[in-house]
């Protein structure tokens, strides 16, 4: 019998078709993961409550499933009607059955052996639309991929990958078009995001991150140092449907360490853009840390709420940035609203009122090193945040860590690292991290978490009053939202580089994150 | 049948990796190592490798070279060719960023962090050797050459990673020279028992370490009503007492003396 039904179940999915309709209403069908954060504005939250306070502490895990190969596994899956499609690295997609953790299909890409790549050969997920999968590869490419079998239903370059391009963040679609972005800001690249027509993978337009001769912005970069700018987009980004905007993150400038020789203020590195959806006309900028030399991506997840700051309400955009900052800004406008430090950091006295650093003296890298807090990893980085509308709290890991920055000489060679220098581990220091959660207008801390290990992975809030998260030495944790109490851990044995979510099959509420070489997938008994 | 073979197809392809990196061989002859190209292969390394390990070698986000032994090259060859091709399933990426020659000269440099030149011996290492075993009873806390003791860090290569002065310094005043790695902790339980030993690990929920009869332990912290981490204490005894000056030098002398290998 319950084979039968099994087999029911997944021969309903048959037609699956994901609207941008139902993407946009992601809350309204809270068993299944849609877009890499959830929705739209990128909450990591799932309203799913079966697994809660009470019963997490009886959370046990259903299945794993292994990869073949053994580069770093980020991927946030994706869930839809009883399938989840994850990326395995370096470029491969697997659709699984996540009943069994058994695969049904398995898109597997032959990359060329001289891809430089500055950080592992990772991929952070796909992106869903109608029935169609969406995977960037890391040869720069874009692929669309038939969701019932895998079969490949178009291929696009996205840019050159001999010179250090590569697509590795999941791709998010908006209405019609798939959003892209790109890495390879070790590389010396231009940044830009682009986006393509979901049905037939021609490109709607591309914003260049790092602006041309004649645009405005491109007088923040001495002489023709825009050409090696970087401000590259390798995570995503969110979208207001109201306003028509995606917001997307920027990062460093380039060469990293090294400023002597891109003097100014290098937009649009280390930002947030406000693009059109339709046309990616730029509507407003934030640059965070102007002229940054700590390699300080704004990398993050702008997290999108509607809020009341200083009695009047908002369209909010909230961003816990590289640099030690929190910040909130008004996402219609892009006006500065607050930026509070949320860790240690010795860079600059402070903000001023529109929100610009005041950089303290000394502080750039030398040749001799420059003791410096936020590290180069910061105090927090790509991995994501989540917000839970239900405890209207704001929550993300914290690394509490210091570097000594070290400048060195910038000499460009394409596809050859352009760094120019580098963070060194402070001798004896034992960094630690911590998951605070925030009062999201203020940055009112209502509770920390102290972790031994700082993490490289991201949490999740659940209307179940739980906040997911991870510790660098594999630990997985459930803790109360309201208090920061630890309820449930799970030994998983393998680091996470990845972002949990949360759906539900047949009824049951399940947990997923890939730690180590494994997704692991927990859920209660039923 | 068809069907068989195509089965088998797909199961055998599921199971080959999906990036098989090609083995670069024959390595191209290494040039002399001299100064100048282990001062040329320094700028290489700040401006390729230091993004990651730090433009001094010391460790970031990738681990610290300044080691006799590399856990992944094991000789000068295998060092080109983790540069050449990365390690897969690393953030240690693969080549054509640097040709023949520069990679040499990176070796050259990486090789030069980990191994201090042989210095003068200021004493009697036969002397040393046998104050090491005998009234210093080093060899109780210390492993050396395949025996010894598990409490203190191994010192078979210690003479390639100190110099004369550190070790010099570490028998007279350990806790200035603490090694990272061998944090003492004290721990009270909540069921009354107390254990004062070596961190070998420690995570955000739970502890292990060996305790000095060399005994080892695994605590949860929620079962610990104390856990006290002694920073900048060491077990070490200072000799400041039990050798003459001279002796320390000997018993430096055959520190230094030990390199590793075989």
């Amino acid at each position: 019998m319950r084979f039968l039904i099994l087999t029911l179940a997944l021969a309903s999915t048959l037609g699956a078709q994901v609207s941008y309709e139902q993407i946009l209403r992601a809350e309204d069908e809270p068993q299944n993961w849609l877009t890499y954060s959830g929705n739209y504005s990128s909450h990591r939250h799932s309203p799913l409550k079966q697994i809660n306070r009470g019963n997490v502490a009886k959370l046990k895990p259903l299945w794993t499933y292994q990869k073949d190969t053994r580069h770093k596994f980020e991927t946030t899956p994706i869930v839809v009607d009883g399938i989840m499609y994850i990326t395995e690295p370096p470029s491969d997609v697997t659709a699984l059955d996540p009943r069994t953790g058994r695969a049904l299909w398995k898109y597997q890409r032959t990359l060329p052996n001289d891809i430089p790549v500055c950080c592992g050969d990772v991929n952070r997920g796909v992106a869903i639309l109608g029935d169609t999968v969406y995977i960037g590869t890391l040869d720069a490419h874009l692929v669309a991929l038939d969701a019932n079998s895998g079969a490949v239903r178009w291929d696009v370059v996205v840019d050159d990958y001999k010179i250090g391009q590569a697509v590795t963040v999941a791709p998010l679609a908006v209405k019609d078009k798939i959003i892209v972005g790109i890495a390879g800001g070790e590389f010396g690249v231009r940044g830009f995001l682009d986006a393509y027509d979901a049905e037939t993978g021609k490109r709607a337009w591309r914003f260049w991150t790092v602006p041309g001769p004649g645009e405005p912005g491109n007088e923040t970069w001495a002489g023709d140092s825009w050409k090696r700018g970087a401000a590259t987009t390798w995570v995503t980004g969110s979208y207001d449907p109201d306003l028509n905007l995606i917001y997307w993150g920027t990062g460093n400038p380039g060469p990293d360490w090294n400023g002597e020789v891109r003097k100014g203020d290098n937009l649009y590195s280390d930002s947030i853009i406000a693009l059109d959806a339709d046309s990616g006309k730029l509507k407003w900028y934030f640059q965070f840390t102007p002229h940054d030399v700590h390699d300080w991506d704004a990398t993050q997840i702008p997290v999108l709420i509607d809020g009341t700051v200083r009695g009047k309400k908002r369209k909010l955009v909230l961003f816990a940035n590289r640099n030690a900052f929190y910040y909130v800004l008004d996402r219609e406008s892009g006006e500065f609203l607050l930026g509070k430090a949320y860790a240690k950091q010795t860079w600059v006295e402070g903000l001023d009122d529109h929100g610009r650093p005041m950089r303290l003296p000394n502080t750039a890298p030398t040749i001799d090193g420059t003791l410096i807090y936020p590290s180069v990893a910061g105090a927090t980085n790509w991995f994501s945040p989540t917000y839970s509308p239900v405890d209207h709290l704001f929550y993300v890991t914290v690394m509490e860590k210091g570097h000594l920055f070290y400048m060195g000489e910038a000499i460009y060679k394409p596809g050859t690292h352009y760094t120019a220098g580098g963070g060194q581990d402070i001798p004896g220091e034992e960094p630690y991290a911590l998951i605070k959660a925030f009062e999201p207008e203020t940055a009112e801390v209502k509770w920390e978490f102290r972790i031994h290990e700082p993490p490289r992975a991201g949490l999740m809030s659940t209307s179940g009053g739980l906040v997911f998260g991870s510790a660098g030495g594999g630990d997985f944790f459930a803790l109360d939202s309201q208090s920061g109490k630890p309820l449930w851990r799970f030994q998983t044995g393998g680091r996470m580089w990845s972002n949990p979510i949360s759906y539900a099959v047949d009824g049951q509420q399940q947990i997923a994150i890939a730690a180590g070489h494994a997704i692991y997938v927990f859920g209660l008994d039923e | 049948m068809r069907m068989i073979v195509l089965l088998l197809g797909v199961l055998t392809a599921a199971l080959l990796p999906a990036q098989t990196i090609p083995r670069r061989l024959p390595i191209p002859p290494r040039p002399p190592v001299t100064g100048d190209e282990i001062a040329a292969g320094k700028r290489l390394f700040q401006g390729h490798c230091g993004g990651c390990h730090g433009p001094q070698g010391g460790g970031a986000r990738g681990p610290n070279l300044a080691r006799p032994k590399l856990s992944r090259a094991a000789d000068s060859e295998s060092l080109f060719l983790v540069i050449d091709l990365g390690i897969e399933g690393t953030e240690m990426p693969r080549g054509g960023q640097l040709h023949d020659l520069e990679i040499w000269k990176v070796v050259a440099f990486v090789e030069s962090l980990g191994q201090l030149e042989p210095e003068p011996l200021p004493g009697d290492a036969k002397n040393g050797e046998e104050l090491y075993y005998e009234r210093g009873n080093c060899t109780a806390c210390h492993w050396l050459n395949g025996g010894g003791g598990r409490q203190g860090p191994d010192l078979t290569d210690i003479g390639a990673r100190r110099s004369v002065d550190y070790l010099r310094e570490s028998l007279l005043k350990p806790a200035a020279t603490f090694p990272e790695g061998y944090l003492i902790v004290s721990v009270v339980a909540k069921d009354g028992r107390r254990v004062r030993g070596t961190r070998l690990n420690e995570d955000t929920f739970t502890i292990q370490l060996r305790d000095s009869s060399e005994k080892l332990h695994s605590f949860r912290k929620e079962d610990l009503a104390e856990l006290n981490r002694h920073k900048g204490e060491s077990s070490m005894p200072a000799y400041t007492e039990t050798l003459t000056k001279d002796e320390i030098d000997d018993v430096v002398s055959f520190m230094a003396s030990q390199r590793g290998g075989s």
